[in-house]
């Protein structure tokens, strides 16, 4: 049995998003912005497309969705243009976002800020998110953008979204949310949340890989990231990539027409899981699971290192993954686990398990038993359980290696 | 950045089967304890290094015969990845049947030849060397412990890169014996400055005392000392292409005053040396003619064959003679 428990990572493209892709490759491959039939043939399809990313979202008719390569296209995007219409070409000077973004949103950032931007990276509490009264203490009436991530790829948490779109609203403050790991997961509802710009990708929810979207609230300005031709209303050029705005309608289509149910039958594996796995004696799972998306685990497992773990995991035909340090060039530990108060050895020892819809019980099974085999060898080798003591002089308390 | 880097390899796909397979099964690890190694009459050393905080730690037992200095058995607990739990395995594997004094020998590079697979391809990928380092820093240790002296006595070289335990004499000397002018050359070379990059300029993720590019800097500078030292010990006696370019201009001068300038004096001409330019393949020697030589039509043809053999045939057969 193999399975595959990184759907944090990327998923499974759904063989009906595949099947409702395929007709766009060779039978009706007309460029949407041609006058002729061959263009127009794609029309009814893109439309049914954006009606069904539309309807997911809850967006209004008022507001844009525009198709992007890639959530950090739209991530880049974002925080680019604003830079150009609001710090360039206005009086702002200053972005807020957190310490546990992806790199798209850190990364820019840091760019940024080389270029003289003032950016304020908030830290995350012991449960992994950002308070919203934290973000109204950081607002000044330089701020630019607050920029947020709905959920977190590493712990599943979700960040308190509404509150913040508030006071953001309140302030007179633009605020934008990486959502990559919430649209698909949880209900993202873009009437009853204040959100002026969100970022999203298909592969995240069983649709293609290199097909995301922006989406913009009240259809406001944002200089273009790429300048072109006059695709999506001037807003994105590059022709339209029919199959995979298809794909990804269809994916997001699947992925909340039931979300509820289908997150809850996620939820109780997930769950089961997780109750398993705590019962190793010396673990430790970040977060409530109740605020967390339904899918996801982060679990430390004292004395067995991350990538270890991996491994044998991995021999065990069980795909997983790890945000810790060995696999890594600079030894760090994981920050999203430093940031939410572990200490040092545990954040060296988180293990990633994210499921998915297609996820079954059988293999939740199969991952108990193999994990804890892995665990219990790991374990055996481990200098964390080793019962003798080194001789006077021969031990280390603390990290000595001539990293950091 | 070229073709190569455009998909990113798989960390573990560089592993060796050496190391996949001691991974899997390392053959060593386990514990020997202070009780069952005094049973037999021997000592017991532990040696941690490492820490868990760090992400990779390492506990080395040695069961050594006191008589002897030997290493009769030695074991590892590790906490840490895959290769780190292959190295030590391997490192026990090295220090077993060794005595003390000779296991501290025992080098990080030992530890990774002992994994290769065969000896051109490295056991793992660059950024897991440090595994590798880990194993010869808690042999230090230990040889310390049980000799009663301080680990660092046994470092008797500068190390420049830590993790590819590269010395300042041995960059020095790699750089003069191959003539090694860019960091990438060294790099290549020896590793150092291949893996973390501290070593190389300072600002990388740990300060260091010394760093690549001045030990470049200042062995190149010390390299063009030596070589206008030789020529200026060597003077006349050395051989054209080995002066420096003072002495080239003067040795020209001094043959054009021994053997040519008379007959173009007598011609009533001159000619004076403007320039002397040197490639690997030419020296170029550029001269202006002076009085009734300029404008004279055998001055680029007779008259410019003579010279150029006459200092061909005394200096160097690669230089060429260019009037301007």
């Amino acid at each position: 049995m193999q399975v595959y428990l990184d759907n944090n990572a990327t998923t499974m493209v759904d063989p009906l998003v595949v099947e409702a892709m395929i007709p766009f490759f060779s039978e009706m491959y007309g460029n949407p912005n041609s006058l002729h039939k061959f263009g127009t043939a794609t029309h009814p399809a893109l439309s049914k497309a954006i009606d069904q990313v539309y309807t997911a979202l809850n967006a209004s008719d008022d507001d844009d969705v525009v198709f992007t390569s890639c959530a950090t296209e739209s991530n880049n995007w974002v925080l680019q243009s604003v830079f150009t219409d609001h710090i360039i070409n206005g009086d702002k000077n200053h972005i807020v976002t957190t310490e546990v973004e992806h790199p798209s949103i850190l990364s820019t950032c840091k760019f940024l800020e080389e270029q003289g931007v003032k950016v304020t990276y908030l830290p995350v509490n012991e449960q992994g998110i950002v308070e919203a009264e934290t973000v109204r203490g950081f607002i000044t009436d330089k701020t630019a953008l607050v920029s947020i991530m709905w959920a977190s790829n590493e712990t599943g948490m979700i960040f308190p979204i509404r509150e913040i779109g508030e006071i953001c609203k309140e302030k007179g403050v633009l605020f934008h949310s990486d959502a990559v790991q919430a649209v698909g997961k949880i209900r993202v509802d873009l009437q009853a949340t204040h959100v002026d710009f969100v970022s999203m990708s298909a592969h995240k929810f069983h649709g293609p890989k290199g097909i995301g979207a922006l989406y913009i609230k009240d259809s406001q300005a944002l200089t273009p990231l790429l300048h072109g031709g006059e695709h999506m209303g001037g807003r994105r050029s590059g022709t339209l990539n029919v199959p995979f705005i298809v794909g990804m309608g269809k994916a997001i289509e699947l992925a909340t027409e039931n979300i509820e149910i289908t997150g809850a039958k996620i939820r109780e594996k997930r769950d089961r899981l997780e109750d398993a796995l705590i019962e190793l004696s010396e673990t430790f799972v970040v977060g409530d699971r109740w605020n967390r998306t339904p899918n996801t685990i982060l679990i430390s497992i004292r004395g067995v290192e991350g990538e270890g773990m991996l491994w044998d995991l991995n021999n065990g035909q069980i795909g997983a993954s790890t945000g810790s340090a060995c696999a890594s060039e600079d030894l760090e530990a994981n920050t999203v686990m430093l940031a939410i108060g572990a200490d040092n050895e545990l954040a060296h020892t988180g293990i990633r398990l994210s499921l998915s819809r297609f996820t079954t019980d059988e293999e939740i099974d199969y991952t108990i038993n193999h994990f804890k085999e892995a665990v219990a060898r790991l374990r055996n080798i481990s200098s964390s359980f080793a019962k003798q003591q080194p001789t006077a002089g021969g031990e280390v308390q603390e990290c000595e290696l001539h990293h950091h | 950045m070229a073709k190569s880097d455009m998909l990113g390899e798989s960390l573990w796909d560089a592993y060796s089967n050496k190391v996949t397979t001691l991974m899997n099964n390392p053959q060593h690890q386990g514990e020997i304890f202070e009780a069952d190694a005094e049973s037999r009459g021997h000592k017991l050393i532990v040696a941690d290094f490492g820490a868990e905080s760090c992400g990779d730690a390492v506990r080395l037992y040695w069961e050594i015969d006191p008589k002897t200095d030997k290493i009769v058995d030695s074991k590892f607990k590790s906490f840490g990845c895959g290769t780190a739990i292959a190295s030590s395995d391997v490192m026990t594997e090295l220090c077993i049947g060794k005595t003390v004094q000779e296991a501290v020998k025992i080098t990080n590079i030992d530890v990774e030849m002992a994994l290769r697979d065969d000896p051109e391809t490295p056991a793992v990928p660059p950024q897991k060397m440090h595994c590798s380092v880990m194993a010869y820093d808690v042999i230090k240790k230990a040889a310390g412990l049980y000799m009663g002296v301080d680990a660092e006595s046994f470092e008797e070289e500068i190390i420049v890169c830590e993790c590819a335990r590269v010395s300042l004499t041995t960059l020095q000397e790699v750089i003069k014996l191959n003539d090694l002018t860019t960091i990438e050359q060294i790099t290549d070379y020896t590793k150092a400055g291949g893996f973390c990059k501290s070593c190389i300029r300072p600002g990388g993720h740990e300060q260091r005392e010394y760093y690549l590019v001045d030990i470049l800097r200042d062995t190149r500078k010390e390299m063009d000392e030596e070589r206008m030292k030789a020529a200026a010990d060597a003077g006349s006696a050395a051989s054209f292409e080995d002066m420096t370019l003072v002495q080239q201009i003067k040795a020209i001068d001094a043959e054009i005053d021994e053997s040519i300038r008379q007959f173009l004096v007598m011609d009533g001409g001159d000619m004076e040396v403007i320039d002397v330019k040197s490639s690997d393949e030419y020296i170029d020697v550029y001269i202006r003619y002076l009085g009734a030589c300029n404008g004279c039509a055998s001055s680029s043809t007779g008259t410019l064959y003579a010279i150029e053999s006459t200092l061909k045939e005394k200096l160097s057969k690669k230089i060429r003679v260019l009037p301007i």
